[in-house]
């Protein structure tokens, strides 16, 4: 991105001064670096943005920002309920895509021995890739249990314990979800795929806490150096895909019925307070809710296999963050607590100390922020910040982002070759797939550890430890 | 100069696009259909053993090669199958369609990723010196 194009308001603060048809500024949080990096479509993505109705303080772009639909990948975006509007590009394909983090009470050498049988029995017992099924069957009223009630629901049910629920955002359940709201067409898709990865860039990995960066904070949310963990990345499958995929054709008349000037129909969107956006946003909740209950039998799965390798193994919740949402939260708009519709695209909730919505125990550190890698590098776990909470509504960065395409990936690697060389260097992976191993090979990546410095540096988050792979399991 | 692929993907930033090209709108839509196998697995890789029927309506091209690919999506999600065919005839603003193809199985078509959906980006349905190019992006 060309830098004249923007003002530097600090270090790591670049604005887009309003201009045309803009009704606030465009904020990019970012080191020059980065910027210079970042596709000019991103400047593009933000400023159109910036010209929706009810748009609140500026239109935001975390440091990993990078093109996408409508909305950039990393774009924040918080709207008015009376006078905004909502977006399902502002949300994303893959609703309430997602990290969950379990802690284990193992540690790197507990692991390293058994380390293949976990690989395999882990393997076997993550339903993974394309054409996977999951091994619950809903009925039509299961089905509309789980719409309404997320984790909370694969809790009663028997896959999780209640103490899991307080670690996940909205207690485990989406307030607000309408399964009435949902096509029988999303229906069909979730019929027999709750409790699987997906594919693409969803992955389960057993991983050691290689370094810790803030002792305080690592302490309340347990993570020692040498420890080891699970992370788990997947949304709400091919249910928040079709809630997606139908809201973009739907948003499409809703906004021209409603007389919203689009500079891009890729931003279709529909006013809070319409039929229309309800609807969305009743179905968009119940694919949270999807997602949340899909990591919950996961996180359920997970246990078992792990356990049967180690038997003195207890996972517990670290936090499950959702990075693609559109949630009713309260934050400070021109000086006055106020209640706004916060798109996070890409982005991770960052809720700084002392946010009512946070447990007890992580009350006074702030809310653990999950941010993925790749099978061969770093992954991280950050605290939100005061700071953060009034620069960006409480939001972070979410990952890394692809660097490459999955053509050009697939040129550049082979499968086989890839497995060898993480191999190697000590990580296990496991996928059904040697071709979405191809294209989904660290070098096809970005480098996360400069996102997550810079999201440090500019406050949003603060580096709590830093997680290495031991074994990867890619859908 | 060789003529153009009928169908083929490229690259769209981190994402994928999909494109299809006949001498009828329907045959564009048909290797359109091919593309979106593509980005999945190697069509040469899928046989024929089974066909499902699929039907659109929509009130122009684009909307239409839109529901078209959403509709191979939702088929290959659910039944979990790979097309590796497709005979597409579009009459004004309807589309029907037979797909054929088999179960997905992962040995053999190791497939990379599940297609989510199509979008807008990138959407065009033109004629191009009499050769119809039906392409969009999809989100994988």
């Amino acid at each position: 991105m060309d830098l004249s194009l923007l003002k530097r308001r600090t270090e790591l603060e670049w604005v887009i001064e309003p201009r045309g048809k803009m009704r606030v500024p465009g904020l990019l949080f970012a080191s020059e670096p980065l910027v210079r990096a970042m596709d000019l479509k991103v400047f593009e993505q933000v400023t159109n943005v910036a010209t929706l109705p009810g748009i609140r303080t500026a239109s935001m772009a975390m440091p990993d920002a990078h093109w996408g639909y409508g909305f950039a990948v990393g774009g924040v975006a918080a709207f008015d309920p009376d006078e905004g509007v909502v977006s399902a590009g502002g949300v994303g394909f893959d609703i309430s895509c997602g990290v969950r983090c379990l802690r284990t009470r193992l540690t790197r050498a507990d692991v390293e021995p058994r380390k293949k049988d976990l690989a395999d029995a882990l393997f076997r017992a993550i339903p993974a890739g394309v054409g996977s099924r999951g091994r619950i069957r809903l009925s039509a009223e299961e089905m509309d249990r789980m719409l309404r009630g997320g984790a909370r629901w694969a809790v009663e049910k028997g896959w999780g314990e209640k103490g899991d629920l307080e670690r996940i955002e909205e207690g485990g359940t989406m307030r607000d979800a309408r399964p009435e709201a949902v096509s029988d067409r999303a229906r069909a898709r979730m019929r027999d795929e709750v409790g699987t990865l997906g594919s693409g860039n969803h992955y389960l990995e057993v991983q050691e806490v290689a370094e810790v960066h803030d002792a305080a904070a690592a302490e309340a949310f347990g993570l020692r150096v040498g420890d080891v963990v699970i992370s788990i990345h997947c949304g709400s499958r091919g249910f928040g895909h079709q809630i997606g995929t139908e809201a973009l054709r739907e948003m499409l008349d809703a906004g021209r019925k409603h007389g919203i000037d689009l500079p891009d129909r890729e931003l279709a969107c529909a006013p809070i307070r319409s039929k229309e956006g309800e609807h969305y946003l009743g179905a968009m909740r119940a694919a949270i809710n999807v997602a949340l209950a899909n990591r919950q039998v996961l996180t359920h799965l997970t246990r078992e296999a792990v356990g049967s390798v180690l038997s003195q193994s207890d996972l517990t919740l670290l936090y499950d963050v959702s990075h693609n949402t559109c949630k009713v939260e309260t934050h400070e708009v021109d000086g006055k607590p106020r209640e706004v519709y916060v798109h996070r695209k890409g982005a991770t909730r960052a809720w700084g100390p002392g946010h009512p919505g946070l447990p007890d125990r992580l009350r006074p550190v702030g809310q653990p922020v999950l941010i993925g890698g790749t099978m061969g590098t770093s992954s991280w776990v950050l605290a939100g910040t005061e700071a953060g909470m009034r620069a960006s509504f409480g939001s972070a960065c979410h990952g890394a982002g692809r660097s490459m395409s999955r053509h050009q990936a697939l040129k550049q690697w082979n499968g086989k070759q890839v497995v060898a060389e993480l191999e190697s260097r000590g990580i296990l992976i496991r996928s059904p797939s040697l071709r979405g191993v191809a294209e989904e090979a660290p070098g096809a990546y970005k480098d996360v550890t400069e996102v997550v410095e810079v999201t440090e540096r500019a406050g949003l988050a603060r580096r709590v430890a830093k997680l290495l792979p031991i074994v990867t399991i890619k859908g | 100069m060789p003529s153009p692929p009928a169908f083929e993907t490229f690259a769209h930033d981190a994402d994928i696009g999909v494109r299809g090209r006949g001498a009828t709108l329907g045959e564009a839509f048909a290797n359109a259909g091919r593309a979106l196998t593509a980005v999945v697995t190697d069509p040469a890789s899928v046989r024929e053993v089974l066909s499902v029927e699929i039907a659109c309506e929509a009130s122009d091209p684009e909307l239409l090669l839109f529901d078209w690919l959403n509709a191979l999506v939702f088929e290959m999600a659910t039944r979990r199958v790979l097309f590796a065919r497709h005979e597409v005839k579009v009459e004004g603003t309807r589309l029907r369609a037979r797909a054929f193809g088999e179960p997905v199985e992962v040995g053999r078509h190791q497939p990379a990723v599940e297609v989510k959906g199509a979008t807008w980006t990138g959407m065009r349905v033109a004629r191009e010196s009499g050769t119809w190019v039906a392409e969009c992006v999809v989100d994988v």
